[in-house]
Protein backbone atom coordinates (compact mmCIF):
# COMPACT_ATOMS: atom_id res chain seq x y z
CA UNK A 1 0.00 0.00 0.00
CA UNK A 2 2.83 2.39 0.85
CA UNK A 3 4.45 1.84 -2.54
CA UNK A 4 1.15 2.77 -4.13
CA UNK A 5 1.05 6.14 -2.38
CA UNK A 6 4.71 6.78 -3.23
CA UNK A 7 3.90 6.11 -6.88
CA UNK A 8 0.90 8.44 -6.70
CA UNK A 9 3.09 11.12 -5.16
CA UNK A 10 5.71 10.78 -7.87
CA UNK A 11 3.09 10.96 -10.64
CA UNK A 12 1.39 13.94 -8.98
CA UNK A 13 4.69 15.79 -8.54
CA UNK A 14 5.66 15.14 -12.17
CA UNK A 15 2.25 16.33 -13.37
CA UNK A 16 2.36 19.51 -11.31
CA UNK A 17 5.93 20.24 -12.44
CA UNK A 18 4.95 19.73 -16.08
CA UNK A 19 1.92 22.02 -15.80
CA UNK A 20 3.90 24.75 -14.06
CA UNK A 21 6.65 24.45 -16.66
CA UNK A 22 4.07 24.65 -19.46
CA UNK A 23 2.56 27.84 -18.14
CA UNK A 24 5.95 29.51 -17.85
CA UNK A 25 8.21 28.05 -20.52
CA UNK A 26 6.42 27.92 -23.83
CA UNK A 27 8.73 26.42 -26.48
CA UNK A 28 6.45 27.75 -29.16
CA UNK A 29 6.00 31.02 -27.42
CA UNK A 30 7.97 33.78 -25.88
CA UNK A 31 11.54 32.57 -25.82
CA UNK A 32 11.47 30.77 -29.14
CA UNK A 33 9.95 33.70 -31.01
CA UNK A 34 13.18 35.63 -30.66
CA UNK A 35 15.80 35.43 -33.38
CA UNK A 36 18.95 37.40 -32.56
CA UNK A 37 20.29 36.91 -36.11
CA UNK A 38 17.82 39.33 -37.66
CA UNK A 39 19.18 42.90 -37.65
CA UNK A 40 16.66 45.37 -36.24
CA UNK A 41 16.81 49.07 -36.97
CA UNK A 42 15.34 51.94 -34.99
CA UNK A 43 12.79 52.31 -37.79
CA UNK A 44 11.79 48.67 -37.30
CA UNK A 45 11.25 49.29 -33.61
CA UNK A 46 9.24 52.44 -34.27
CA UNK A 47 6.71 50.72 -36.51
CA UNK A 48 3.44 50.65 -34.51
CA UNK A 49 1.65 47.85 -36.38
CA UNK A 50 -1.41 47.80 -38.59
CA UNK A 51 -4.12 50.03 -37.20
CA UNK A 52 -7.87 49.92 -37.76
CA UNK A 53 -10.22 52.52 -36.32
CA UNK A 54 -10.11 56.05 -35.06
CA UNK A 55 -7.07 57.45 -33.26
CA UNK A 56 -9.51 59.16 -30.87
CA UNK A 57 -11.18 55.89 -29.85
CA UNK A 58 -11.26 55.63 -26.03
CA UNK A 59 -10.25 51.97 -26.04
CA UNK A 60 -7.06 50.78 -27.72
CA UNK A 61 -6.61 47.09 -28.37
CA UNK A 62 -3.31 45.58 -29.45
CA UNK A 63 -3.45 42.04 -30.80
CA UNK A 64 -0.32 39.92 -31.13
CA UNK A 65 -1.05 37.64 -34.01
CA UNK A 66 0.30 34.68 -35.92
CA UNK A 67 -1.34 34.27 -39.32
CA UNK A 68 -0.89 30.49 -39.35
CA UNK A 69 -2.47 30.04 -35.93
CA UNK A 70 -5.90 28.36 -36.24
CA UNK A 71 -7.21 30.04 -33.11
CA UNK A 72 -6.25 33.43 -34.59
CA UNK A 73 -8.08 32.40 -37.77
CA UNK A 74 -11.17 31.42 -35.82
CA UNK A 75 -11.06 34.67 -33.85
CA UNK A 76 -10.58 36.68 -37.06
CA UNK A 77 -13.42 35.03 -38.94
CA UNK A 78 -15.94 34.36 -36.16
CA UNK A 79 -15.39 37.04 -33.50
CA UNK A 80 -13.66 39.90 -35.24
CA UNK A 81 -16.46 40.84 -37.71
CA UNK A 82 -18.69 41.65 -34.72
CA UNK A 83 -15.91 43.64 -33.07
CA UNK A 84 -15.32 45.55 -36.30
CA UNK A 85 -19.03 46.35 -36.73
CA UNK A 86 -19.96 47.15 -33.16
CA UNK A 87 -16.79 48.56 -31.67
CA UNK A 88 -14.30 49.72 -34.30
CA UNK A 89 -16.70 51.18 -36.87
CA UNK A 90 -18.60 52.98 -34.10
CA UNK A 91 -15.44 54.74 -32.89
CA UNK A 92 -15.28 52.97 -29.53
CA UNK A 93 -12.20 50.89 -30.21
CA UNK A 94 -9.01 51.23 -32.19
CA UNK A 95 -7.43 47.89 -33.11
CA UNK A 96 -3.73 47.43 -33.76
CA UNK A 97 -2.16 44.25 -35.09
CA UNK A 98 1.35 43.29 -34.07
CA UNK A 99 3.26 40.43 -35.63
CA UNK A 100 4.07 37.53 -33.38
CA UNK A 101 5.04 34.71 -35.73
CA UNK A 102 5.71 31.51 -33.83
CA UNK A 103 8.89 29.67 -34.81
CA UNK A 104 8.95 27.31 -37.82
CA UNK A 105 8.97 24.29 -35.52
CA UNK A 106 5.46 25.28 -34.49
CA UNK A 107 4.16 27.11 -37.56
CA UNK A 108 6.16 26.64 -40.71
CA UNK A 109 4.76 29.54 -42.74
CA UNK A 110 4.11 32.20 -40.10
CA UNK A 111 7.10 34.36 -40.99
CA UNK A 112 6.27 34.13 -44.69
CA UNK A 113 2.67 35.14 -43.99
CA UNK A 114 3.83 38.08 -41.84
CA UNK A 115 6.08 39.17 -44.70
CA UNK A 116 3.19 38.80 -47.14
CA UNK A 117 1.12 41.17 -45.00
CA UNK A 118 4.03 43.59 -44.59
CA UNK A 119 4.50 43.71 -48.36
CA UNK A 120 0.78 44.30 -48.89
CA UNK A 121 0.96 47.10 -46.32
CA UNK A 122 3.33 48.96 -48.65
CA UNK A 123 0.37 49.33 -50.94
CA UNK A 124 -2.11 50.20 -48.19
CA UNK A 125 -3.61 46.72 -48.18
CA UNK A 126 -2.43 45.25 -44.89
CA UNK A 127 -5.86 44.62 -43.39
CA UNK A 128 -7.25 43.38 -46.71
CA UNK A 129 -4.40 40.89 -46.87
CA UNK A 130 -4.94 39.82 -43.26
CA UNK A 131 -8.63 39.21 -43.99
CA UNK A 132 -7.74 37.26 -47.14
CA UNK A 133 -5.22 35.07 -45.27
CA UNK A 134 -7.77 34.17 -42.62
CA UNK A 135 -10.74 33.80 -44.98
CA UNK A 136 -8.77 31.27 -47.05
CA UNK A 137 -6.90 29.62 -44.23
CA UNK A 138 -6.59 26.23 -45.96
CA UNK A 139 -3.02 27.21 -46.86
CA UNK A 140 -2.09 26.69 -43.21
CA UNK A 141 -2.98 23.00 -43.49
CA UNK A 142 -0.76 22.39 -46.51
CA UNK A 143 2.80 21.22 -46.26
CA UNK A 144 3.77 22.90 -49.54
CA UNK A 145 5.11 26.45 -49.66
CA UNK A 146 2.09 28.79 -49.87
CA UNK A 147 3.85 31.71 -51.62
CA UNK A 148 1.79 31.26 -54.79
CA UNK A 149 -1.41 31.15 -52.71
CA UNK A 150 -0.37 34.35 -50.93
CA UNK A 151 0.38 35.95 -54.29
CA UNK A 152 -3.09 35.07 -55.54
CA UNK A 153 -4.67 36.44 -52.37
CA UNK A 154 -2.61 39.63 -52.63
CA UNK A 155 -3.78 40.09 -56.21
CA UNK A 156 -7.38 39.44 -55.20
CA UNK A 157 -7.30 42.35 -52.72
CA UNK A 158 -5.81 44.72 -55.28
CA UNK A 159 -2.10 44.48 -54.56
CA UNK A 160 0.27 44.98 -57.49
CA UNK A 161 1.81 41.49 -57.72
CA UNK A 162 5.10 42.53 -59.32
CA UNK A 163 5.91 45.01 -56.57
CA UNK A 164 4.71 42.53 -53.96
CA UNK A 165 6.93 39.77 -55.44
CA UNK A 166 10.00 42.00 -55.26
CA UNK A 167 9.19 43.00 -51.70
CA UNK A 168 8.70 39.41 -50.56
CA UNK A 169 11.92 38.26 -52.24
CA UNK A 170 13.88 41.03 -50.50
CA UNK A 171 12.67 39.92 -47.04
CA UNK A 172 13.09 43.56 -46.11
CA UNK A 173 10.51 43.47 -43.32
CA UNK A 174 12.19 40.67 -41.36
CA UNK A 175 13.60 43.18 -38.88
CA UNK A 176 10.26 44.91 -38.42
CA UNK A 177 8.50 41.61 -37.80
CA UNK A 178 11.20 40.48 -35.39
CA UNK A 179 11.02 43.82 -33.53
CA UNK A 180 7.30 43.26 -33.06
CA UNK A 181 7.88 39.70 -31.80
CA UNK A 182 10.56 40.93 -29.41
CA UNK A 183 8.19 43.58 -28.12
CA UNK A 184 5.61 40.85 -27.52
CA UNK A 185 8.19 38.79 -25.63
CA UNK A 186 9.05 41.73 -23.41
CA UNK A 187 5.36 42.27 -22.62
CA UNK A 188 4.75 38.65 -21.62
CA UNK A 189 3.09 37.34 -24.78
CA UNK A 190 3.39 33.56 -24.89
CA UNK A 191 0.91 32.57 -27.55
CA UNK A 192 -1.53 33.89 -30.09
CA UNK A 193 -3.85 35.63 -30.24
CA UNK A 194 -2.88 37.73 -27.23
CA UNK A 195 -4.77 40.93 -26.57
CA UNK A 196 -3.79 44.03 -24.64
CA UNK A 197 -6.71 46.31 -23.90
CA UNK A 198 -5.61 49.81 -22.96
CA UNK A 199 -2.23 48.33 -22.16
CA UNK A 200 -3.45 45.49 -19.92
CA UNK A 201 -2.73 41.92 -20.92
CA UNK A 202 -5.91 39.88 -21.24
CA UNK A 203 -5.30 36.37 -19.93
CA UNK A 204 -8.43 34.76 -21.34
CA UNK A 205 -9.61 33.30 -24.61
CA UNK A 206 -10.40 36.28 -26.86
CA UNK A 207 -14.06 36.60 -27.84
CA UNK A 208 -16.13 39.50 -29.14
CA UNK A 209 -18.27 39.35 -25.98
CA UNK A 210 -15.18 39.66 -23.79
CA UNK A 211 -13.78 42.58 -25.78
CA UNK A 212 -17.19 44.28 -25.84
CA UNK A 213 -17.59 43.82 -22.08
CA UNK A 214 -14.15 45.22 -21.28
CA UNK A 215 -14.52 48.07 -23.77
CA UNK A 216 -17.93 49.04 -22.36
CA UNK A 217 -16.56 48.94 -18.80
CA UNK A 218 -13.61 51.14 -19.74
CA UNK A 219 -15.79 53.61 -21.59
CA UNK A 220 -18.25 53.76 -18.67
CA UNK A 221 -15.37 54.29 -16.24
CA UNK A 222 -13.99 57.11 -18.42
CA UNK A 223 -17.38 58.84 -18.52
CA UNK A 224 -17.72 58.71 -14.72
CA UNK A 225 -14.45 60.61 -14.37
CA UNK B 1 -9.55 -5.94 -6.60
CA UNK B 2 -7.38 -3.46 -4.75
CA UNK B 3 -4.71 -3.65 -7.46
CA UNK B 4 -7.26 -2.74 -10.12
CA UNK B 5 -8.39 0.31 -8.18
CA UNK B 6 -4.81 1.37 -7.50
CA UNK B 7 -4.00 1.11 -11.19
CA UNK B 8 -7.08 3.17 -12.03
CA UNK B 9 -6.02 5.80 -9.48
CA UNK B 10 -2.62 6.18 -11.16
CA UNK B 11 -4.14 6.28 -14.65
CA UNK B 12 -6.77 8.80 -13.56
CA UNK B 13 -4.08 11.02 -12.05
CA UNK B 14 -2.25 11.06 -15.37
CA UNK B 15 -5.60 11.78 -17.03
CA UNK B 16 -6.16 14.75 -14.71
CA UNK B 17 -2.77 16.15 -15.79
CA UNK B 18 -3.52 15.73 -19.51
CA UNK B 19 -7.02 17.20 -19.24
CA UNK B 20 -5.77 20.09 -17.08
CA UNK B 21 -3.08 20.86 -19.64
CA UNK B 22 -5.69 21.05 -22.42
CA UNK B 23 -8.05 23.05 -20.22
CA UNK B 24 -5.35 25.60 -19.29
CA UNK B 25 -4.72 26.03 -23.00
CA UNK B 26 -8.45 26.44 -23.67
CA UNK B 27 -8.78 29.26 -21.14
CA UNK B 28 -5.65 31.02 -22.41
CA UNK B 29 -3.21 30.26 -19.58
CA UNK B 30 -0.98 28.14 -21.82
CA UNK B 31 -0.18 29.74 -25.16
CA UNK B 32 0.89 26.91 -27.44
CA UNK B 33 0.40 23.20 -26.92
CA UNK B 34 3.46 20.99 -27.24
CA UNK B 35 1.98 18.89 -29.98
CA UNK B 36 4.60 18.12 -32.62
CA UNK B 37 2.10 19.07 -35.31
CA UNK B 38 -0.61 21.70 -35.79
CA UNK B 39 -3.29 19.11 -35.06
CA UNK B 40 -3.82 20.04 -31.43
CA UNK B 41 -4.47 23.67 -32.24
CA UNK B 42 -6.84 22.79 -35.07
CA UNK B 43 -8.84 20.49 -32.81
CA UNK B 44 -8.76 22.91 -29.89
CA UNK B 45 -9.84 25.78 -32.14
CA UNK B 46 -12.79 23.84 -33.55
CA UNK B 47 -16.34 24.40 -32.35
CA UNK B 48 -16.29 20.87 -30.92
CA UNK B 49 -13.73 21.92 -28.30
CA UNK B 50 -16.59 23.43 -26.28
CA UNK B 51 -19.78 21.89 -24.95
CA UNK B 52 -22.50 24.12 -23.49
CA UNK B 53 -20.02 26.98 -23.42
CA UNK B 54 -17.49 25.06 -21.34
CA UNK B 55 -14.23 23.68 -22.75
CA UNK B 56 -14.52 19.92 -23.30
CA UNK B 57 -11.20 19.51 -21.51
CA UNK B 58 -12.82 20.76 -18.30
CA UNK B 59 -15.29 17.88 -18.42
CA UNK B 60 -12.21 15.67 -18.68
CA UNK B 61 -10.69 17.23 -15.55
CA UNK B 62 -13.93 16.67 -13.61
CA UNK B 63 -14.35 13.13 -14.97
CA UNK B 64 -10.81 12.02 -14.17
CA UNK B 65 -10.95 13.68 -10.75
CA UNK B 66 -14.14 11.73 -9.99
CA UNK B 67 -12.53 8.45 -11.11
CA UNK B 68 -9.43 9.29 -9.09
CA UNK B 69 -11.40 10.00 -5.93
CA UNK B 70 -13.58 6.93 -6.31
CA UNK B 71 -10.63 4.63 -6.94
CA UNK B 72 -8.78 6.02 -3.90
CA UNK B 73 -11.81 5.51 -1.68
CA UNK B 74 -12.31 2.03 -3.12
CA UNK B 75 -8.66 1.11 -2.51
CA UNK B 76 -8.98 1.72 1.24
CA UNK B 77 -8.75 -1.48 3.30
CA UNK B 78 -12.29 -1.07 4.64
CA UNK B 79 -13.73 -1.12 1.11
CA UNK B 80 -11.37 -3.44 -0.73
CA UNK B 81 -13.73 -6.38 -0.41
CA UNK B 82 -16.77 -4.40 -1.56
CA UNK B 83 -17.74 -4.62 -5.21
CA UNK B 84 -19.62 -1.34 -5.62
CA UNK B 85 -16.58 0.94 -6.12
CA UNK B 86 -15.42 -1.12 -9.09
CA UNK B 87 -18.95 -1.24 -10.53
CA UNK B 88 -19.16 2.55 -10.34
CA UNK B 89 -15.69 2.88 -11.82
CA UNK B 90 -16.79 0.67 -14.73
CA UNK B 91 -19.99 2.66 -15.28
CA UNK B 92 -18.31 6.09 -15.11
CA UNK B 93 -15.27 5.13 -17.17
CA UNK B 94 -17.62 3.46 -19.66
CA UNK B 95 -19.46 6.76 -20.08
CA UNK B 96 -16.12 8.52 -20.46
CA UNK B 97 -14.99 5.93 -22.98
CA UNK B 98 -18.13 6.45 -25.11
CA UNK B 99 -17.74 10.23 -24.95
CA UNK B 100 -14.08 9.89 -25.96
CA UNK B 101 -15.10 7.60 -28.82
CA UNK B 102 -17.44 10.36 -30.04
CA UNK B 103 -14.70 13.02 -29.76
CA UNK B 104 -12.15 10.82 -31.54
CA UNK B 105 -14.60 10.14 -34.37
CA UNK B 106 -15.04 13.92 -34.72
CA UNK B 107 -11.28 14.26 -35.10
CA UNK B 108 -11.21 11.54 -37.73
CA UNK B 109 -14.31 12.32 -39.79
CA UNK B 110 -15.23 15.97 -39.19
CA UNK B 111 -12.19 18.00 -38.11
CA UNK B 112 -9.67 15.89 -40.06
CA UNK B 113 -6.90 16.58 -37.59
CA UNK B 114 -5.41 14.65 -34.71
CA UNK B 115 -4.68 16.12 -31.32
CA UNK B 116 -2.05 13.92 -29.69
CA UNK B 117 -3.01 15.00 -26.19
CA UNK B 118 -6.62 14.07 -26.91
CA UNK B 119 -5.43 10.68 -28.17
CA UNK B 120 -3.39 10.28 -25.00
CA UNK B 121 -6.54 10.98 -22.98
CA UNK B 122 -8.45 8.49 -25.14
CA UNK B 123 -5.82 5.84 -24.40
CA UNK B 124 -6.00 6.60 -20.66
CA UNK B 125 -9.80 6.38 -20.41
CA UNK B 126 -9.74 3.17 -22.47
CA UNK B 127 -7.15 1.67 -20.11
CA UNK B 128 -9.24 2.72 -17.08
CA UNK B 129 -12.37 1.20 -18.58
CA UNK B 130 -10.63 -2.08 -19.41
CA UNK B 131 -9.03 -2.21 -15.95
CA UNK B 132 -12.40 -1.57 -14.27
CA UNK B 133 -14.04 -4.31 -16.32
CA UNK B 134 -11.22 -6.69 -15.43
CA UNK B 135 -11.68 -5.84 -11.75
CA UNK B 136 -15.42 -6.59 -11.69
CA UNK B 137 -16.32 -9.60 -9.54
CA UNK B 138 -17.05 -12.69 -11.61
CA UNK B 139 -19.97 -14.97 -11.09
CA UNK B 140 -18.88 -18.50 -10.36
Amino acid sequence: MNRFYVLLGVVAAAAVAFLIYSTQQEPGGAAAASNPNVPITAQDRAFPGYTLGSDSAPVKVVEYIDYECPICAMFATVQFPTIRDQLINTGKVQWRLRDYPLPPTTHQWSHLAANAVACASEQGKAWDMVDALFDHHDWALQKSNPTSVFRGLAQSVGVNPTTWDACLASNKYAGRIQASANEGDSLGVNGTPTLFINGTLVRARATSDLVQHIADSLIAATKKK
Amino acid sequence: MSRHRQAIAVLALVGIAVATYLWLHAIGVIGVLKCGSGGCEIVQASKYAELLGIPVAFYGVVGYATLFGLSLVGARPALVARAWPTRWLAVLSGAGFLFTLYLTSLEMFVIHAWCRWCLASAAIITAIFVTALAGLPRKT
